[in-house]
């Protein structure tokens, strides 16, 4: 049914705006000297899907914080349903009627899905709980969310990312919950995942329910909203149907620049003159990992890796840099007196990961926050990692060294920090992105690894990366990048590798490298 | 006029610029103020409590007095505590410290007693001993990788009996003028003992923080995973740590069985290890590792030392003694933890803001607030 309800509400949505649900009055909010949020307005009316788009540090998860009172704010009015509102934390939030569900499930995973539900309020009868009626309440809550053939009593980590998710959702909804916030809940979906999110956000969006939707993904912007608001630097761009909002208006919105200059560079597609060749995977594989495979990486270029989620992408990248070892194979990499062929090539395979990258290799992986950021250490001391951990403990690099390099790096980057010793754990994503990047170019790689480089990052943060990524091409350093977006890999690499089930089916190069090709290759 | 007034100004500016940059970082990290602060207090509500307890006198080229009691007595958890900052860094713990000590002193009373070696090399082979239990710990925890405090346990229990069985279940007593000289003598007025734990604490705070090592102990101990990915090897700063912990407790043992002139294997250091892990803790680590601050750390073991001593001092009966340390240490993790420090800044903030404009915008939208309630 959810299809189909989908244009007649947004014709009532779009009718009815004196039914105003959530309004925001020129609120602000700042943090020690950097003015996070700068009299924004908002209005959020009944059964609306309301996408909350701006690029990090627009202010859209302070926003979300202080609606939820999470942080107090400094000035502005919040009324909902034409009540001033004061939340003091996120659970008063949620008495009043503001139910959050972030991006990552914040739910137990080794716990039943009974227990998980009833969590913050157990069923109990004689001081005891009563799991009888726990599961019966955490029936009622599943069914909420159309979750009626899920067995409560099972653990939660039985059931896929989607489903924990929509479970999350029915935790959040409390029975006074009016607002429902969704913060970039598709992140870790797969498309019919999505579509099962998207039926559920229709079925509340018809019971009445406001939804704010915090998304990167541009395409879930036009499938599923209703009306459009933009913020940028702390502050409210405007607010628009969605139906009458160009693609491209609103990335420029985003961004605050006009999207042509991504466009031409798309141009540049076809491999220049032949370049050295860099590194050299000559049958290389693991069992149960990935099939064996031939890939070279030449100087100047880049080297995408498509396929589907789970398609082999990830491993590829894993077995290219050394972090998990093939068992068979022989990878070399060019040694720095590329002129002369003969030369002998270092291989790869036997090597430790600090001399695979004195060789001059690096690699952002694919999960930020797992595998690359030391979230505690600050921003200088993550950046100086990995030629620190090349180098050795003892041969120190000199403290006035390390600043300049990670000054010049912050520049080089454009990354937004008041100083360079704070914690990167602070940092938005894109910056953190960034000083992982960072963290590699002061090593001076002539071999670059990125897995999923954008991936969670805002679209003016993926356009900065995508530009260094190619002026590091144009240096002469070669890249290998993995990204589930298509769209972007075909813009910015010479050749793309199609993985498919763990296989590589295909190299395309020149001309041939288009989305259309990617697509048809994966498919047939 | 014009021309005096730049050079003022520009002192003026220097000290105010000063000024400004230490308010910043203490600002950054308030975490580093309230050790200091928690010491002063205990210090000063001491002084109040017990006149002359901050008196130094200086007899025979000696100083003595209350607390340079606390610098003789604090030295064995300081140099305990040390190692344990250390391991505590790579996201583990030492519970074994406290057996190491009973061993090393056993090792050093049984050679002086039953052997004419020099007394450099005895308490060379009490400090290999130390070594030797830090290498079994690391072993197990870096290469069979069971959890530090199961893994330290085995040796917490099993160290004691070690130690029996090397002074064979007797309290050793043995005259050395040596070791006597390390346990009670002074040197440039202060206790010797405390010289050798001042140049231990310096030499790590150097090695640590002039080479990289204390940074790829902290990256170790906060994030191994993106650790190893930028070429960190784990396995040998684990195991480095926990011998490194092993050759404080040995060096610890040796100075409290220089100072009672025996090795009691059953009471040498009991206990030393909780104070030495509140230490770190005192001093803002985290148990799940990451960032150790080891100046910090000593300053917790000053703490703990300060209290005991004053306790001691007061007059208070005995009975109440662990109780009374117990409520005080617990007063300072309160005041550090992060809910207390959240709740603090909150109603600072909250305070701050409502003041200035009264009576306006504020009042009527707190109205609200409370109708909503």
């Amino acid at each position: 049914m959810a299809p189909h309800s989908n244009v007649k509400d947004h014709s009532r949505t779009t009718s009815d705006h004196r039914s105003a649900l959530l309004e925001i009055r020129s609120l602000s909010k700042s943090f020690t000297g950097v003015q996070a949020l700068n009299a924004v307005s908002l209005q959020v009316n009944k059964g609306e899907i309301h996408a909350l788009l701006g690029e990090n540090g627009a202010g859209k998860s302070t926003l979300i914080k202080v609606l939820t009172g999470v942080h107090p704010r400094d000035e502005g009015d919040i009324k909902l349903d034409g009540r001033a509102i004061h939340a003091r934390d996120s659970g008063h939030a949620q008495q009043l009627g503001i139910s959050t569900v972030y991006q990552e499930v914040n739910l137990i995973p080794s716990m039943s899905v009974t227990e998980n539900l009833t969590l913050q309020q157990q069923e109990k009868s004689f001081g005891l709980i009563n799991w009888k009626k726990a599961d019966a309440r955490a029936r009622a809550l599943l069914a909420r969310v159309g979750l009626e053939n899920i067995d409560p009593s099972r653990q939660l980590d039985r059931y896929s990312i989607a489903i924990q998710q929509l479970i999350a959702i029915a935790r959040a909804l409390s029975n006074e919950a009016k607002l429902l916030i969704l913060d970039e809940p598709t992140a870790s979906l797969d498309a019919s995942e999505i579509k099962q999110l998207f039926s559920l956000m229709t079925q509340l969006k018809n019971q009445g329910m406001g939804i704010i939707f915090v998304t990167h993904f541009l395409d879930q912007v036009y499938d599923i909203t209703d009306v459009i608001t933009v913020l940028r630097n702390g502050e409210c761009v405007g607010t628009f149907p969605t139906a009458s909002l160009s693609r491209s208006d609103l990335v420029s919105h985003m961004v605050g620049k006009s999207l042509d200059d991504l466009a031409t560079s798309s141009d540049h597609q076809a491999t220049g003159k032949p370049q050295n060749t860099l590194l050299t995977m000559q049958c290389v594989g693991k069992q149960r990992f990935l099939h064996p495979l031939d890939l070279t990486i030449h100087a100047g270029e880049i080297v995408g890796v498509a396929g589907l989620l789970g398609s082999g992408r990830t491993e590829l990248c894993e077995l290219a840099y050394g972090s998990t070892k093939p068992d068979q194979g022989l990878i070399t990499l060019q040694p720095e007196s590329s002129a002369k062929p003969t030369a002998e090539p270092t291989s790869l395979i036997q090597k430790s990961l600090r001399q695979t990258i004195q060789s001059g290799m690096g690699y952002c992986p694919e999960d930020r926050k797992l595998d690359g950021i030391v979230a505690e250490l600050s921003i200088r001391e993550n950046m100086i990692l990995a030629l620190q951990a090349s180098k050795g403990w003892w041969r120190s690099i000199a403290m006035s060294e390390q600043k300049k390099l990670v000054d010049d790096m912050i520049k080089r980057l454009a990354i937004k920090t008041p100083d360079m010793d704070k914690p990167v754990g602070e940092l938005s994503g894109g910056n953190q992105q960034k000083v992982i990047l960072a963290r590699w170019l002061i090593t001076h790689p002539k071999l670059l690894i990125l897995d999923e480089p954008t991936r969670g990052i805002d679209i003016g943060a993926h356009h900065e990366i995508i530009q260094i990524m190619q002026e590091l091409c144009e240096q002469g350093m070669g890249l290998l990048v993995a990204s589930s977006e298509l769209e972007e890999l075909v813009m910015f690499a010479h050749r793309v590798v199609v993985m498919k089930d763990h296989h590589k089916v295909a190299e395309l190069r020149g001309s041939n490298v288009s989305e259309q090709a990617i697509l048809h290759t994966i498919a047939s | 006029m014009i021309d005096i007034r730049p050079p003022i100004k520009a002192t003026n500016m220097k000290k105010h610029h000063a000024l400004q940059h230490l308010l910043k970082r203490l600002q950054k990290q308030p975490k580093t103020l309230a050790p200091f602060v928690s010491l002063l207090l205990i210090l000063s509500v001491t002084a109040l409590i017990t006149p002359g307890f901050l008196e130094i006198k200086f007899v025979n080229g000696h100083l003595y007095g209350s607390l340079i009691d606390i610098l003789h007595r604090g030295t064995p958890t300081a140099l305990v505590a040390l190692g344990m900052a250390v391991v505590i860094g790579t996201r583990g713990i030492d519970l074994s410290v406290g057996a190491v000590i009973a061993i090393s002193g056993a090792v050093t009373a049984v050679l002086t007693v039953n052997t004419d070696w020099p007394v450099w090399i005895v308490i060379a082979c009490a400090l290999g001993s130390g070594l030797v239990c830090g290498l079994w710990n690391g072993l197990l925890v870096s290469i069979f990788n069971i959890q530090p405090i199961v893994a330290t346990l085995i040796l917490m229990v099993a160290g004691r009996g070690i130690a029996q069985m090397i002074t064979e279940g007797q309290i050793v007593t043995f005259h050395s003028t040596a070791l006597n000289a390390i346990g009670n003598e002074f040197f440039l007025a202060f206790p010797i003992r405390v010289w050798i734990a001042l140049g231990m604490i310096i030499l790590t705070i150097v090695v640590m923080r002039k080479t990289s090592l204390g940074l790829f102990i902290e990256a170790v101990g906060a994030n191994v995973r993106a650790s190893r990915l930028v070429g960190i090897e784990a396995r040998l700063l684990v195991l480095s740590a926990y011998i490194f912990s092993g050759f404080c407790a040995a060096l610890s043992g040796i100075i409290i069985a220089a100072d009672i002139r025996g090795a009691d294997a059953n009471n040498a250091g009991l206990w030393l290890e909780l104070d030495a892990i509140l230490a770190v803790v005192l001093a803002g680590a985290s148990l799940a590792g990451g960032r150790i601050y080891l100046g910090l750390t000593i300053i917790g073991v000053l703490i703990i030392q300060t209290l005991t001593t004053a306790i001691l001092t007061s007059g208070l009966p005995v009975q109440y003694n662990l109780v009374v340390k117990a409520t005080i240490i617990l007063a300072v993790l309160l005041i550090q933890s992060p809910t207390t420090r959240q709740w603090l800044s909150k109603r600072f903030q909250s305070k701050r803001r409502q003041n200035p404009k009264k009576g306006q915008n504020s009042t009527s939208s707190q109205n609200h607030g409370r109708a909503d309630q």
